[in-house]
């Protein structure tokens, strides 16, 4: 009975811990992403709150928690309310099939924990499944919202994800082959071993794997150059135009998170995950981990402010016409390459 | 004993949701308590220990269909379309035709079909390996049909669509 009740209570722990961190990630993040924005295009960025403007993102906070929370006349209220959260609930039930490690050994109490809340069977589909759920706030946050640039957003968000989710699943197809099996931690475990057993460099079919996976993670998660949803140009601010307060605030949160989760995703699946490229061991594994999706996160932001945004059309045709025909073709010689 | 909680939990909700999706007069509300009916059978079929069809039942049917779904609904704004009503109430076929569908089920479960269906599940978690290697050997002929069908049917909507243009 114990014995289950510590069960219990270590899985609680786990996932407070995690939400709680997972809730506090966009303040630094933002923070970094401002500054390097700021310096990519020689400017300073936010400096005036705290030493190097490391305060903003509370001041940011504070802001965002006092402004008046202000809903169109003519908008569907109860949507309109649900969709920030709709959209903020499957980022972060993402994170509970996501292995950040195999185990820990807490010191003095020699207890063993697992690095992961669940060890699912089918954690690989479940993440793709479940992330496809949070569109469904954008695309109710924009048609509740009753203006006509929330709804473009949200109608492009819509056609958008269904176009790219398919390439996306079918670039991860490859490394389910190569590992046979859809659990995260088996896939991590057959690319132990250094640099070369990462599957990115399984050649020649690794790259493109990756590349493939990269670009249509870029549009899943609305970035640019893929961010036609909020796209400033054309559509305002897209679906969340009408949002205010902190509902705006929610819809920032989901997109930070669902960034990181691309980032893990992208270290999971093809960099190794855990793994020690140098194979000397002096940093421990998590140290690794951590390592490797900063890069990515620091990648999808050095892309941001790097490439300018695509045309919608241009957007669709690259979805279809080049990304799903590549993946297909990525498929059938992996596939002759395992048999 | 909690499992059986969860059981009448996930059915009363799919049950309720269900029935909004045809009493409701927005579409859009319609699609939405769809979307809430099919996370309940998602979680009815983790209840039969099957969590990959759970997990696929939410990548095609929440993740894409009904996605296209609030797709068409949106770009149609079909607010201001008032549903034609196909049946007037007092008409008997929509009758007849729930009828015909009951005694199909009851057919289906007195019958015996149900027992081939309850030999595939077992109370350990049905894994993918063993769920493929059914699916293309014992139900290929099916699964092939099926294809062949999903494929007709694309097609179909192509030419329809093509047709009208011009």
């Amino acid at each position: 009975m114990t014995e289950a009740v510590i069960e219990v209570a270590i899985i609680f722990i786990k996932v407070v811990v995690l939400g709680f961190i997972l809730f506090s990630l966009p303040l630094p993040l933002t923070w970094i992403e401002r500054k390097i924005a700021g310096h990519i295009q020689v400017r300073l960025g936010p400096f005036r709150v705290g030493p190097h403007g490391i305060l903003q993102p509370f001041a940011d906070m504070v802001k965002m928690l006092f402004k008046e929370d202000v809903i169109p006349e003519q908008a569907d209220r109860f949507l309109f309310r649900v969709a920030p959260i709709i959209s903020m609930v499957p980022v972060f039930m993402v994170f509970v099939a996501i292995p950040f490690g195999e185990s820990w050994t807490i010191p003095f109490i020699n207890k063993e924990v697992t690095l992961y809340v669940a060890d699912m069977n089918v954690g690989l589909l479940y993440i793709l499944a479940i992330s496809g759920v949070a569109v469904y706030g954008i695309i109710l946050g924009g048609w509740a919202s009753n203006s006509k640039y929330a709804l473009l957003g949200g109608l492009r968000s819509s056609a958008q994800m269904i176009s790219y989710e398919v390439a996306l699943t079918f670039a991860c197809i490859g490394v389910v082959m190569l590992a046979s099996s859809l659990n995260l931690i088996d896939i991590v475990k057959t690319q132990t071993g250094g640099l070369t057993n990462w599957n990115v460099f399984y050649l020649p079919v690794g790259p493109l794997w990756f590349i493939i996976f990269f670009i249509a993670g870029l549009a899943e998660i609305n970035r640019i150059p893929f961010d036609l949803p909020e796209d400033e140009g054309t559509l305002a601010a897209g679906f969340h135009v009408e949002y205010s307060g902190i509902r705006f605030a929610y819809f920032m949160l989901a997109e930070y998170i669902a960034m990181v989760s691309m980032s893990v995703l992208a270290v999971v699946l093809f960099f190794g995950g855990w793994d020690d490229p140098t194979g000397l061991g002096f940093l421990p594994p998590i140290v690794w981990f951590l390592l490797k999706v900063g890069f990515f996160i620091y990648l999808f932001m050095w892309i941001r402010f790097t490439l300018p945004r695509y045309r919608y059309d241009q957007l669709m045709s690259i979805g279809w016409k080049i990304l799903i025909p590549l993946s297909l073709l990525n498929i059938l010689v992996t596939g002759w390459m395992i048999i | 004993m909690f499992e059986q909680l969860l059981f009448i939990l996930f059915s009363v909700a799919a049950i309720g949701s269900a029935l909004a999706v045809v009493t409701m007069r927005n579409p859009v509300y319609c699609a939405v308590s769809l979307v809430v009916c099919l996370f309940q059978v998602a979680g009815l079929f983790m209840l039969l220990r099957s969590p990959f069809l759970a997990v696929v039942q939410v990548f095609i049917y929440v993740g894409a269909v009904m996605v296209l779904f609030l797709f068409a609904i949106m770009l149609l704004d079909m607010k201001q379309i008032r549903f034609e009503r196909l049946f007037s109430a007092r008409s008997w076929v929509p009758y007849a035709v729930l009828a015909g569908i009951a005694i199909e089920f009851l057919a289906v479960i007195y019958g015996g079909g149900i027992d081939a269906l309850m030999r595939v599940s077992s109370t350990e978690a049905v894994e993918v390996k063993t769920f493929g290697k059914v699916l293309f050997t014992e139900y290929l002929l099916p699964f092939e049909v099926v294809s062949i069908l999903l494929l007709v049917a694309m097609v179909g909507a192509i030419v329809m669509v093509k047709r009208s243009k011009g």
